[in-house]
């Protein structure tokens, strides 16, 4: 789960993290009187997704409530990179005397979890890695030891950070590890991280990204569900409790298991069409798994046609076979349907499927049969 | 010989009371794995269609000399039981369980590296480890594995996806070849064990003739896997990554299937396996075909 700019500054706030005063609003009034509340100068910044707020006129320093009221009225509705600004954090302008990066995230590679800290902040940390990469000072943590202060203390003076910095800096790293251990979250970033003219650290900005599998110790984190970016698409398969990624193609894709849905993702591809989603109906296959998923790829108007490519293992191929039947007497579907059935009791299942064969019901047993011919009948009917 | 687990292997079930451990503990008994024990802090004394449940896996471990134990404890719980299975005394653990969070599966991994390193971990969220005809720990249907001919050529088995693993054991049933192990390490973000654990285990085994090793997209196992396979690994291996196609940022399924910040890509994963000499087919069914050419070439 992503969160918003402004719902990380609240996050970072609960553990302590100096965050500007500010408030999330939706109307130009709202924004007013807001900034008549905190005092000006006041920064206007857009709710959205996606890198580059800035640059797309996302973000604008206002002096005062006109200003406040031009700027909002500007940038709520605007579209960036496909993201329709409907929120506006409004927030009390700080004074920069230089820009850091600060960043916590689990390094999978060496199981530990990895801080970066750099003192050239307020760029992309990708550019900064890959252009000067002695900048980043990093320090691989052990989960359970944790960050010590005066592990902290040491990586903050490998960063070489204004002298100045090095109390603040220390203090808000613990803080913002806390934040990420404690919060379960699979990346909290701060860029930039900011020295005031005064001597303060200052986080200015606030990336988080929180794991989705946390849920269960943390039941406010149901709040964020509602600000995923989702299509429409997802919002359904979703509220399904289905796994399910929207694609750009027109061949509806419906498989048990992560690994066989992303193959099958790839083979639709690699026979020269399209799929339209990843949607992974997990383990087993019954007919209400199999019904759901047949709504959702349904209600998706650019779907021409379906392949559902089921592995049979402990639920077998005969049971999967009667799930497919049975969800097709429960769902009206408009696209003609591919099935590939492999494993325990596929050739049952098969059987099965034949007696229900039609031109819109087809049933083949390998998966690169089945994908090129549900990309031919899909293109037939208009799939570009 | 086989890795991990063989016809010794006693195992403890940690949630044979709940349905899911009740109904694979059952599966895995009738399989022919040595179910051996059960545990429930409040039902100690009784059975689970003819196993004892005991307190602890401690008490588990002292009664009935288990080795092993699989966990299909809801993932709120996944952190304690796993730490309970190693301070009760088993070697090797395996976690079926998905869903369990990323911040615990760092931190019972690093703690089981310091305080009980010679424990193996497998998983979270994995479909389990079968030596076929002798011992089946987790989900996998036993029928689609062939048991491995005493002569050989035999094929070990490692992979991060469970479905495309038993696409593997099936296709290779299907041209009569034997399997030696098949290890499903799971898809989560830190696996207990490594593609690299296991390679190092099939080159080891005897009865391990050739590697079919299933990636998929996310994080760098497959390139260090790569790295390992040039360097160490004699025999040959046979590859095939998920997820050639996935766009940028989304999480397909798996907690760590995601391609991000241009890194974890299914193109860099197949480049650096092909520089290791290793054979990659451009989908499940091309790398069978694969495992058969060089299994035929090995007779």
């Amino acid at each position: 789960m992503d969160l918003l700019e402004y719902q990380g500054k609240q996050f970072f706030a609960r553990y302590g993290i100096p965050v500007s005063d500010g408030e999330a609003v939706t109307t130009v009034d709202d924004a007013v009187a807001v900034a008549d509340r905190i005092g000006y100068p006041v920064v206007v910044k857009a709710q959205v997704h996606v890198g580059g707020r800035g640059k797309a006129g996302g973000v604008k320093l206002a002096d005062d409530a006109d200003a406040v009221r031009e700027h909002a009225g500007n940038i709520l509705g605007l579209d960036i990179k496909g993201h329709v600004v409907r929120t506006i954090w409004i927030e009390v302008a700080s004074d920069i005397a230089e820009e850091y990066y600060a960043s916590f995230t689990l390094d999978r590679s060496a199981k530990k979890h990895l801080g970066m800290l750099s003192a050239e902040g307020g760029v992309e940390i990708e550019t900064v890695a890959e252009e000067n990469p002695d900048a980043i000072a990093k320090i691989w943590i052990d989960p359970v030891d944790g960050l010590s202060e005066a592990d902290a203390r040491d990586w903050v003076e490998r960063a070489n950070l204004n002298p100045d910095a090095t109390e603040g800096a220390v203090d808000i790293l613990r803080k913002l590890y806390t934040a990420y251990t404690e919060g379960d979250a699979d990346l909290t970033e701060i860029n930039p991280l900011i020295l005031k003219p005064t001597g303060e650290v200052h986080a200015l900005d606030a990336k988080v990204t929180l794991d989705g599998n946390s849920t269960f110790r943390h039941e406010d984190y149901s709040e964020y569900e509602q600000t995923q970016v989702r299509d429409e698409r997802e919002e359904d398969a979703h509220s399904k409790g289905l796994q399910y990624v929207g694609l750009d193609g027109y061949v509806g894709v419906i498989a048990n298991g992560a690994g066989l849905a992303m193959s099958t993702v790839d083979i639709v591809n690699q026979v020269g069409g399209k799929p339209a989603n990843f949607l992974d109906i997990g383990g087993g296959a019954n007919a209400e798994v199999m019904a759901g998923a047949l709504e959702v790829i349904n209600n998706d108007p650019k779907v021409k046609a379906i392949f559902i490519n089921i592995f049979g293992g402990i639920t077998k191929g005969d049971e999967v076979a009667n799930g497919i039947v049975t969800a097709l007497e429960r769902v009206d579907i408009d696209a003609p349907i591919v099935i590939r059935i492999d494993g325990t009791n596929a050739a049952e299942g098969r059987e099965i499927l034949s007696r229900h064969e039609s031109a819109s019901l087809i049933s083949k047993p390998t998966m690169v049969e089945a994908a090129e011919t549900v990309v031919a009948l899909a293109k037939e009917r208009g799939g570009q | 010989m086989a890795i991990f687990v063989d016809e010794n292997t006693k195992v403890i079930y940690q949630g044979l009371t709940g349905s899911q451990g009740s109904f694979y503990g059952q599966r895995n008994a009738e399989y022919g794995t040595q179910v051996v024990a059960g545990t429930h802090p409040k039902k100690a004394g009784t059975e689970v269609n003819g196993v004892p449940i005991y307190a602890t896996v401690a008490e588990a471990v002292k009664e009935t000399g288990a080795t092993a134990s699989c966990i299909f404890i809801p993932a709120p719980g996944v952190k304690d039981a796993v730490m309970e299975a190693a301070e009760g005394g088993v070697e090797f653990i395996v976690v079926i369980t998905e869903g369990v969070p990323a911040h615990d599966e760092a931190w019972f991994y690093n703690k089981l590296q310091r305080d009980f390193p010679n424990v193996q971990l497998l998983g979270p969220n994995c479909p389990g480890i079968i030596s076929p005809g002798k011992c089946n720990i987790g989900i996998t249907a036993g029928e689609i594995a062939k048991e491995p001919s005493a002569g050989g050529p035999n094929v070990g088995i490692v992979s991060r996806s469970g479905t495309l693993t038993y696409q593997a054991l099936y296709e290779l049933k299907l041209k009569d070849i034997g399997v030696s192990t098949c290890v499903g390490i799971g898809g989560d973000p830190v696996p207990g064990t490594s593609f690299i654990d296991c390679l190092e285990r099939f080159e080891a085994d005897p009865e391990t003739q050739a590697i079919m090793m299933i990636g998929e997209i996310g994080g760098s196992a497959e390139e260090e896997a790569a790295d390992y396979i040039k360097a160490s690994v004699s025999k040959p291996v046979v590859s095939y990554v998920a997820g050639v196609t996935a766009p940028p940022g989304k999480k397909m399924g798996h907690a760590g299937a995601i391609v991000s910040g241009g890194k974890g890509t299914a193109a860099a994963k197949r480049e650096a396996l092909e520089a290791a000499g290793v054979k990659v087919g451009n989908n499940p069914t091309e790398a069978g075909a694969l495992m058969v050419e060089v299994v035929d070439g090995l007779r």
